[in-house]
């Protein structure tokens, strides 16, 4: 299930804004990996990269190899679609679909896929949700929409909902900003518990939430006012917080700058 | 790998690569775009249908198509211009606008500034159930009911400031009321719901920030309305005021049942009948049998398209795109 | 006495400057006018209403108003009444709409979803342009292209034409505005779970937005049935049933007021107003269902 990522030399535009510079980096299966940095330095934007995300939005265009298992995603004779199977993704605000109901929402990839049988839903159903620990919390009221949970739930079942399909890597985009202390450590949890199963790489502002959850760590920077943002150094995270590479890194973490 | 083009400053720039489409995506795109290319179409052919079938008829028109007052279609006979359908149905649509413009305005800025919050809505829909009633009942309605309620006022203006050319005699009697001036005022107020509700949109974006900098500086509601809501609000108002007007020049069967038809060519007074470009050929439509005397209408039809078309572009120029029509 | 005005006086200037007399009286002038303003349009609204309610009541009162053509009757008579005229309007209608709504809601999908560039610009300045042509040039234009060219005969489909042309741009509007209220996030995250483009506008984007698709449409189609312009241009008179769209003389409501007109007679006045207020009647409660289902916003919450 779990596969790792290697990005090989990944520029970024949007129309003719240069937003990243040249970036590459491996990812790890089984593991997860923080993408750390400023406001604007590019997290976000290779994170997008990685299930080809990046390129719903209009003029933005990608240049460089992202291989998941050796295959570039980029390759000319490969679905889109397809890519975004295989890497599911987690955004920053909680979007359950609001014409569906909890159950639905669940399934709404399975569905869309062409998947009628009414077992096998149910069946993805609840090891999906038992899978973003909200099973407990919802049994009772499947048929409800997913637009009356809390907020840490909704981001749970939107979690639910990317496992549902079964990838093999999770991308979660800031993850944890819209939600209170509470739902963030239920998030948290399930991060870890999910690491077993996926290759996760979570984009956050929180450096504590990165040396909590991460096994490795990436920080990105602006190169300068209007310059594309680059990777600057991605280590294990416990040497990035204690001993990084670099001076940048350090001013970061230890809040000189940022 | 990807092929890189330059843009304008000579920088490379990655070109989109190319990647697998789904055929569904592409049926689905092809779908979309011809339903937009439809419309852009339709107006297309609106165009050419109109001059194909009109330039016969003009070819053959013995009178001045510009110039002349008369409309002849009869008689093996074409001998029409639009001098005075185009007098008529200007007059009818300025006078129309002239008294709606500053009504809607104050509506607007009561819905907007003046109502309570929870009355604003259900007040709002009134003005707009105007917009629900069918022009043929508005007409019904003026030339039975308020025409008569407005002869004594024509008769007045008449008496009194007759000098003045729009309240000279006209070509038509005044009693009963089957005057431009009736026309004018019933399509005043078909346009007051058009005009309303655009420039209510457009004075609800008034930022807060300025309402309130205006407010604490110790402005007066009005001061405020003044100094930031209209002049916020000036062109969607405008541009809403040229949409109405676009509506009210192609007004039909108001204008057909209430205009008294007129015996000799128009004086340009409020107080005259005749047809508009609209009701001049829903009045003949029963007769489109043969093909040049239909054209005669028909391109009385393509003036009238070309007046509203020019109407609407100004409207939205002056809107730089930020009004819609409700 | 004067001696004790200074008594009178606070000791301390007002902690507020009173507004000056005249701005006073400007601001509570525009407060009398704008006011004014609404009163005014409230009156020809009411005035109309009850206008055609009182005179136009009594007909709706007899059952075969309902239900029967006016086959047979005679002018000064006050018999048979408006079903083939209701069933005309609804008819003429409801084709229109079943080639309007598709296509509008494309077109709409179109701008929001691919548009992009040029062309887009073109379809929404000519979606504006749509909306302004006047109804008598739409009917024109329907007759000189399907009977002056096409070579059809008068029915009532080529008024669901020229309908058609009137209803396409108020349509793709609506459907447009609504779109464009689904959060973009929600498109992302169907795309997320690899979902493809067209199915994500058409299974998570268009039930997003339908209740607000519908309500344009319901009052795109109040709009439309009111229309008089076109009937007037592209279909005759009949004062019997026609079931058939495509052939024959085909009475609507506005076609039925405008050539009772020059019925001086009371059976035919009251004809009139009758059926001046059965169209408000249908074309208010077309309205007023689009603003019911207007409050079913598709964002469940509970």
């Amino acid at each position: 299930m779990a596969k790792r990522i290697d990005i090989k030399g990944l520029n970024l535009y949007y129309g003719r804004f240069h937003a990243v510079d040249n970036v590459t980096l491996s990812i790890p299966p089984r593991n997860v990996t923080a993408f750390i940095g400023p406001s604007g330095c590019g997290k976000s934007t290779v994170l997008r990269s990685l299930n080809r995300m990046h390129e719903v939005i209009p003029g933005a265009t990608v240049d460089g190899k992202v291989l998941l298992d050796g295959e570039d995603i980029y390759d000319a004779g490969v679905d889109p679609v397809e890519v975004r199977r295989t890497i599911g993704m987690v955004f920053q605000r909680p979007n359950p679909f609001p014409t569906m109901s909890i159950r639905d929402n669940v399934v709404a990839g399975l569905k869309l896929a062409g998947v009628r049988s009414k077992s096998r839903l149910e069946e993805v159903c609840e090891r999906s949700l038992r899978g973003a620990n909200l099973w407990e919390e919802v049994k009772d009221r499947l048929d409800r929409p997913g637009g009356g949970l809390s907020g840490g739930q909704q981001q749970r079942l939107c979690i639910a909902r990317a496992i549902a399909v079964q990838p093999d890597v999770l991308l979660m985009d800031e993850p944890c900003s819209a939600l209170d202390p509470i739902s963030t450590l239920a998030i948290e949890d399930l991060i870890t518990e999910l690491k077993k199963d996926y290759t996760i790489v979570i984009v956050t502002h929180n450096m504590q939430q990165a040396a909590r959850v991460s096994d490795m760590t990436a920080f990105f920077n602006l190169s300068g006012v209007g310059r594309p943002g680059q990777l600057v150094e991605a280590d294990d995270t416990e040497k990035i917080f204690s001993n990084p590479g670099k001076k940048e890194t350090e001013d970061y973490i230890s809040g000189r700058f940022g | 790998m990807i092929g890189a083009m330059s843009d304008p400053l000579g920088n490379s720039l990655p070109a989109r690569r190319p990647t697998v489409r789904r055929p569904g995506d592409t049926i689905f795109q092809f779908l979309t775009t011809a339903s937009g290319l439809a419309i852009v179409l339709s107006i297309v052919l609106i165009g050419v249908f109109l001059l194909l079938k009109a330039v016969p008829s003009l070819a053959a028109d013995q009178a001045n198509f510009l110039l002349s007052p008369n409309f002849v279609t009869t008689g093996g006979k074409l001998a029409f211009g639009i001098r005075d359908l185009f007098v008529v149905t200007v007059l009818s649509s300025v006078f129309a606008l002239v008294i709606a413009m500053p009504v809607a305005m104050g509506i607007a800025l009561f819905l907007t500034q003046y109502a309570p919050r929870q009355l604003a809505r259900p007040f709002a829909y009134i003005v707009d159930l105007l917009a629900a009633v069918p022009s043929v009942v508005f007409g019904l309605w003026g030339i039975k009911v308020f025409g008569p309620v407005l002869e004594p006022l024509e008769r007045w203006l008449n008496g009194n400031l007759g000098w003045f050319p729009l309240f000279a005699n006209g070509n038509v009697s005044i009693s009963g009321g089957g005057t431009i001036f009736t026309a004018g005022v019933v399509l005043a107020v078909m346009l007051l719901p058009i005009i309303t509700s655009v420039s209510r949109e457009v004075f609800q974006q008034t930022p807060t920030m300025q309402i309130e900098g205006a407010l604490a500086l110790g402005a007066t509601r009005w001061e405020m309305i003044r100094t930031t809501v209209i002049p916020f609000g000036r062109s969607g108002y405008i541009a809403a005021s040229m949409l109405g007007l676009g509506r009210a020049l192609g007004e039909t069967v108001a204008v057909l049942i209430i205009l008294r038809s007129a015996p000799e060519p128009s004086r340009i007074s409020l107080f005259d009948g005749g047809y508009t470009f609209a009701s001049k050929i829903a009045s003949a439509a029963s007769e489109f049998t043969e093909a040049l005397p239909t054209g005669a209408y028909i391109s009385a039809g393509l003036v009238l398209f070309v007046l509203t078309f020019v109407v609407n572009a100004i409207a939205r120029w002056i809107a730089g795109g930020r009004v819609h029509r409700p | 006495m004067t001696t004790t005005t200074s008594l009178d006086r606070p000791a301390a200037p007002q902690p507020f400057q009173r507004v000056s007399g005249a701005r006073k009286l400007k601001d509570w002038v525009a407060t009398i006018l704008v006011g004014l303003a609404f009163v005014v349009a409230v009156i020809p609204l009411v005035w109309l209403l009850v206008t055609v309610i009182t005179s136009g009541y009594r007909a709706l009162m007899s059952s075969a108003w309902w239900t029967h053509s006016l086959k047979g009757v005679l002018p000064e008579e006050f018999a048979g009444g408006v079903y083939h005229a209701i069933i005309g309007s609804l008819l003429q209608s409801l084709v229109c709409a079943v080639i309007a709504v598709p296509v509008g809601v494309l077109a709409a999908i179109y701008l929001v979803e691919y548009g992009r560039g040029r062309v887009a610009r073109m379809t929404t300045f000519m979606v504006d342009i749509l909306s302004g042509v006047p109804s008598i040039v739409a009917a024109l234009f329907i007759f000189a292209l399907w009977i002056g060219t096409l070579g059809f005969q008068q029915s009532g489909f080529a008024v669901s034409l020229a309908l058609v042309l009137l209803m396409l741009p108020v349509v793709v509007r609506s459907t447009e505005e609504m779109l464009r209220l689904v959060p973009q996030e929600l498109r992302e995250a169907a795309y997320a779970l690899g979902v493809p483009k067209w199915k994500t506008i058409v299974r998570i984007v268009l039930p997003t937005a339908m209740s607000g698709i519908v309500t344009g449409v319901m009052l795109a189609l109040a709009r439309v049935m009111g229309e008089t312009a076109p009937v007037l241009v592209l279909v005759g008179y009949s004062r019997s049933m026609n079931f058939n769209i495509f052939n024959g003389n085909m009475t609507s409501l506005p076609l039925l007021i405008y050539s009772e007109l020059n019925n001086p007679t009371p059976a035919g006045q009251l004809r009139i107003w009758g059926a001046a207020l059965t169209l408000i009647i249908l074309v208010m409660s077309f309205n007023l269902v689009a603003v019911a289902l207007s409050r079913f916003s598709a964002i469940k919450t509970k």
